[in-house]
């Protein structure tokens, strides 16, 4: 059995040897080949006494087994080898830049307006819209501003050329006249807001010709100034997402509202930045008030059985209070390097159980 | 409206701070834009008494002072020819700054001689162009005390802003009738009692209106005053005045003034010796030119109430006097005007001229018209107390107008109207002390608002007086009834595909811009606009004067600007209204996107392109599809509107409706907006795509999956190069709509191979077997069905 032995550890050594995957099929090849030298081997046990088969059989067999082993096991490690060597060839530099895939912007006011939609849809409102291209009726007259009211004067509205017949329209100078286009199309109860843009000849530091508002409308049989502050108050704390932010109403005048109120929130102007919250100061932020009688008639709407509350409020007011954007004017610029700073991913859905903003 | 403290304080017994004041004025809804202290920039100036004036030994025209400052003595050199030993006068000290030239004083030796602060003028504290000394304050003044006081400085100006319909509130009369209401003091009546005539006027008064212009002044009281000395108005009266802004002028013209502000009743003053015959009322003067007080010259038209004398016009009554007959220093007789003119017509004329002035301000928001007669009453005091001479009996033409009106009143509106609980004793008192009389109770009062108080009309006008007196921080917050429990879609589905369509193309990389709804007639003409009845007739600036026919323009006009300011790729985009004509339908949401340079940047892997249709066409696509609309199912024309290349752009059509364009931007039109290019832009009509219905279920379809695999055969055809190679897919699908589920154009090929005038299209079809697996006999069979309608429909050949 010195023999076996032997030739175990020589046969062993040449797998072991083996240096790549053509040296080691030649061992393969030389030991368990047709003629390699332990098949000549195994071939001739058949030769042998019993007893002397009985004993080299299992030996030989054994011996076959193991280097047959040691082949594969030797032909894995070459494998990985090459596969190594072939791998750290084919390296890359993982610090170059991936393709370049733009981000897009929302922009604030559709943001801010999506965001207002929000919270007013979670109190049970929906979205109403009308023409910006309005008649006389629809943005004066029926919200109780005759044509001599000097509120028409500080409207400052922007008219078209007359037509023949001498009507002529107007740029809707606030978002009010959908109130009258709901009541006039719907019966009550009303419970809408109307988010749009509005018109006014003026330009400049703090004002646009364009700009937008959302208006609010609430017509039922029960609900008073009690609900116009709640809901305000409660819009106010959702959209600026603070909780205790002081809101503050005081008496105003509105042609279309009576009582009419104009409402601020807290803020501190320290150090010269201003921030909403707790402060010294306050900010005027929406107008509003019971929907005056004489509005409700002119829609139809008995004020003896009807009546509700409606606000106005500036979109882009809001978001600047919000966001901290310091100028209005810069809204309408599309200058990129404004709607990449300000605006807001299209992901950015905002909602009131996923919350408004980022 | 302006007023001071001290003023208030004349209308209102009240202990109350300036804060306190204007912490109530806020929640009556008087709104106080600023309380300014004038007082507050004097606080470091203070009384000293110069006990020892000498020469200065340097100068002639300076002295050196020494000054008692009440906490010790410092020495001042002094230029003023009135310091003088004894004087009482203001002293600054180093450090102060000095209102009237802004500089801070500083501590300095005057030819040689050293001055420890400086005696102060009128002018250098800012209180007058007095330039002939020093201040010279009367009576005895404690020593060191600060000026302010002394010289009733001390006193806050509160500056108020009046809505319109307060008419009543632009005399602090007004407000402290409000305070008083507020519970913040008593009111305090100026004395109006009759001053009885000791001569008949020697002119009367005539009001010569037509039915139309009844209104224009329905009532008329004056009076005619002989012996009048008219110098400079009192130091107390010129204070004021200019405490609230006013210049002073002449005693009669200040009492004008004063009253204006004191009891919002504006008056006129002619001058008498000025006048010829009776005055005259009028509409219908037409056509004349009237120099006015402020001496420019004004063209009158027949609508304008105007005050005549036989020489002509003298006034545009409520809005301003003229020039010829005002009052001077020099007038002796006097005729005053105490009138009523209507509010409309005041205002129209004001706003016609472009004359602003206090009289119309308070006519146009209507005055008192009760408060004629008194109103003459308290002038005449003041004239006679500030000018002496004598006043003639009344002279009234018209009637005081009705003004009494009774609305009914149910004390229960107060908690349902304005949502809070107020007693009803507390009511009534609340309305009568604003001066409402108030009969019956409960359910059925009747108020009666007082004659200045025009603006209270109905019963939620009452309910407004009794809850913002209560306090309008007083009612409780109560929350909306919830309609749902859970809170319906706010959004219509058509609402939110717009909002679909700005995150699909955000999504997309573009960035969204907010621009205006108008611009320039000629850039609206480049994109079929500028139609007469969308030109705006008090436009801006002509650049914001034509509302916009197209999105484009703006988005163009913006990429100039970007790529000015060097960022020259961009991709904007816009959703909102675009119109077609003046009606409401012929408002239209588009939402309208752009690039603009390289659509997809310069990277190592290669890849850079320029914006280019399929850029626009992608978008348009990806808009479609985010909206829920049927991007495969619209079919593409080569064809678009003007601003588009015309071989570069396409228009994506459903049936017959228009969905939307796509394509490269002309370059003439890149050339009008200054745009070096490359440019793409889509439009997509959102009203255009199918309308979504709000469906009552959202169940889909069982999904169908084939148990056998797909195969995909690729084939490749060469057509004329004008074949569209969506008809070439079109065929292809249409050889056998059950078995071939997909289709694609791969490969594009113009060259070498293929004949001139020709193209090669790669397709790729993907087979679903369902019965059984495709045999080699069913795909050839196909091949030949797919070559087939290929070839019937496109004239293609299969290449080979």
């Amino acid at each position: 059995m010195d023999n076996i032995d032997a030739l175990r550890t020589e046969w062993l050594e040449r797998v072991a040897a083996a240096g790549d995957a053509a040296a080691l099929e030649q061992v393969r090849v030389a030991a368990l080949g047709r003629k390699g030298r332990l098949t000549e081997l195994l071939k001739g046990l058949g030769a042998m006494g019993l007893e002397e088969r009985r004993a080299a059989g299992p030996a030989l067999n054994g011996l076959k087994d193991a280097v047959q082993a040691a082949i594969l096991a030797r032909q894995g490690v070459l494998e990985r080898q090459a596969q190594g060597v072939r791998l750290a060839a084919e390296r890359v530099d993982v610090t170059l830049p991936v393709e370049y895939r733009a981000e897009g912007r929302i922009h604030p006011i559709s943001q801010v307006t999506d965001e207002i939609v929000a919270i007013f849809g979670d109190m049970g409102f929906t979205v109403a819209e009308g023409p910006e291209i309005e008649d006389d009726f629809h943005n004066f007259s029926a919200l109780n501003i005759p044509p001599e009211h000097p509120a028409r004067q500080e409207h400052d509205t922007f008219y078209f050329a007359p037509h023949a017949d001498g009507h002529r329209m107007l740029l809707r100078t606030h978002t009010s006249p959908v109130q009258i286009r709901t009541m006039m199309r719907h019966a009550p109860p009303h419970r809408i807001i109307a988010p749009g843009r509005t018109y006014r000849s003026d330009s400049d530091i703090t004002h646009t010709p364009m700009f937008h508002q959302v208006e609010g409308l609430v017509i039922d049989k029960v609900t008073h100034m009690g609900h116009l502050k709640g809901c305000l108050i409660e819009f106010l704390h959702a959209f600026f997402e603070l909780p205790d932010v002081p809101v503050r109403f005081r008496p105003s005048y509105f042609p279309f509202t009576e009582p009419s109120a104009e409402v601020d929130i807290g803020c501190s102007r320290k150090g010269g930045e201003l921030k909403i919250g707790a402060g010294d100061g306050w900010l005027e932020i929406l107008g509003c008030g019971m929907v005056h009688p004489n509005v409700l008639l002119n829609c139809g709407v008995d004020p003896g059985i009807y009546q509700g509350f409606a606000f106005g409020m500036g979109v882009e007011r809001v978001a600047m209070l919000k966001y901290g954007i310091p100028d209005l004017r810069t809204f309408y610029e599309s200058d990129l390097r404004w709607l990449r700073h300000y605006g807001f991913a299209a992901l950015d859905q905002p909602s009131t159980q996923g919350g408004l903003a980022r | 409206m302006k007023t001071t403290l001290g003023w208030l304080k004349e209308h209102l017994q009240t202990d109350a701070t300036a804060a306190a004041i204007a912490d109530r004025l806020v929640a009556l809804g008087l709104e106080v834009e600023g309380i300014e202290n004038p007082g507050a920039r004097l606080a470091p100036f203070t009384v000293a008494r110069v006990i020892a004036a000498a020469p200065h030994p340097q100068a002639d025209r300076l002295r050196v002072c020494q000054v008692d400052t009440g906490a010790g003595q410092v020495q001042v050199v002094c230029g003023a020819p009135n310091a003088r030993t004894g004087l009482l006068g203001v002293l600054a000290r180093p450090g102060t700054t000095i209102p009237g030239t802004g500089v801070a004083l500083q501590r300095a030796t005057i030819r040689g001689v050293e001055s420890q602060g400086m005696l102060c003028s009128a002018s250098e504290l800012g209180l007058g162009d007095d330039h002939d000394g020093i201040i010279e304050l009367e009576g005895a003044p404690a020593l060191g005390t600060p000026v302010a006081a002394v010289l009733g400085l001390d006193d806050p100006v509160f500056d108020i802003k009046v809505t319109p319909e307060r008419g009543d509130c632009l005399g602090v009369l007004g407000l402290a009738r409000d305070l008083a209401a507020a519970g913040l003091g008593s009111l305090r009546a100026r004395d109006s009692s009759a001053v009885a005539g000791t001569f008949a006027s020697p002119i009367r008064v005539h009001l010569q209106f037509d039915d139309k212009g009844l209104d224009a002044c329905p009532y008329f009281v004056g009076r005619a005053f002989r012996g009048l000395r008219n110098g400079p108005s009192p130091a107390w009266l010129q204070r004021r005045l200019r405490a609230i802004g006013l210049r002073p002028i002449s005693a009669l013209v200040d009492i004008t003034n004063y009253l204006t502000y004191d009891v919002g009743r504006p008056l006129h003053v002619f001058d008498l010796d000025t006048l010829k015959g009776d005055l005259r009322l009028a509409l219908g003067h037409g056509g004349k030119r009237f120099t006015a007080l402020n001496d420019k010259e004004y063209q009158i038209d027949d609508q304008m109430t105007a005050i005549l004398d036989d020489d002509g016009l003298l006034a545009l009554a409520g809005v301003m006097g003229g020039a010829s007959s005002g009052c001077t220093e020099a007038t002796r007789t006097m005729f005053l005007e105490v009138a009523c003119f209507d509010p409309i017509r005041t205002a129209l004329t004001g706003r016609k001229l472009g004359i602003q002035s206090d009289a119309r301000y308070r006519f146009e928001r209507g005055i008192d018209p009760a408060y004629l007669v008194r109103g003459a009453e308290y002038a005449t005091r003041l004239i006679l107390e500030l000018c002496g001479g004598e006043a003639s009996e009344l002279v009234i033409a018209g009637k005081e107008p009705e003004w009494r009106r009774q609305i009914p009143f149910r004390a229960s509106r107060v908690q349902g109207l304005g949502g809070v609980a107020v007693a009803e004793a507390e009511s009534v008192r609340i309305l009568e002390s604003l001066g409402f009389t108030v009969t019956g109770l409960g359910e059925d009062m009747l108020v009666t608002p007082p004659s200045w108080r025009r603006d209270v009309e109905g019963e939620a006008d009452l309910v407004e007086e009794v809850i913002r007196v209560h306090g309008f921080d007083r009612i409780p917050p109560v929350s909306l009834h919830r309609t749902h429990a859970v809170a319906a879609p706010a959004l219509s589905p058509a609402q939110r595909r717009v909002r679909f369509a700005r995150r699909a193309l955000a999504a997309r990389g573009m960035v969204e811009a907010v621009t205006f709804s108008f611009l320039a007639p000629e850039q609206a003409a480049l994109f079929g606009g500028d139609q007469p009845e969308l030109r705006l007739a008090n436009a801006i600036s002509a650049e914001l004067s034509v509302m916009r026919p197209s999105l484009l323009p703006n988005l163009l006009a913006a990429a100039g600007r970007n790529a000015d300011r060097g960022y020259p790729d961009l991709a904007l985009f816009e959703v909102g209204p675009q119109y077609r004509d003046d009606t409401p339908a012929g408002q239209q949401t588009v939402a309208g996107a752009l690039r603009h340079g390289l659509a997809a940047p310069r990277h190592w892997r290669g890849g850079a392109h320029g914006a280019d249709a399929f850029d626009a066409k992608a978008d348009l696509l990806a808009a479609i599809e985010a909206c829920g609309g049927p991007a495969e199912r619209a079919q593409v024309a080569a064809e678009a509107p003007a601003w588009y290349h015309p071989g570069r752009a396409g228009t994506l059509r459903l049936g017959k409706a228009v969905l939307g364009h796509f394509g490269e931007i002309h370059p003439a039109i890149l050339k009008a907006f200054g745009l070096p290019g490359p440019a793409a832009a889509c439009e997509l009509f959102l009203a255009a795509l199918p309308e979504l219905k709000d469906r009552q279920g959202r169940t889909r379809p069982l999904l169908y999956r084939a148990e056998l695999q797909p195969l995909v055969r690729d084939f490749a055809f060469v057509v004329d190069q004008d074949v569209a190679a969506e008809a070439v897919v079109r065929a292809a699908r249409g050889a056998d709509k059950a078995l071939i589920v997909a289709a694609g154009i791969f490969d594009l090929y113009q060259g070498p191979g293929v004949p001139e005038g020709k193209k090669s299209l790669a397709l790729s079809l993907t087979l679903q077997p369902t019965a059984r697996s495709l045999t080699d006999a069913d795909l050839e069979a196909l091949g030949a069905k797919v070559v087939a309608a290929v070839a019937a429909a496109t004239g293609a050949t299969l290449r080979v």
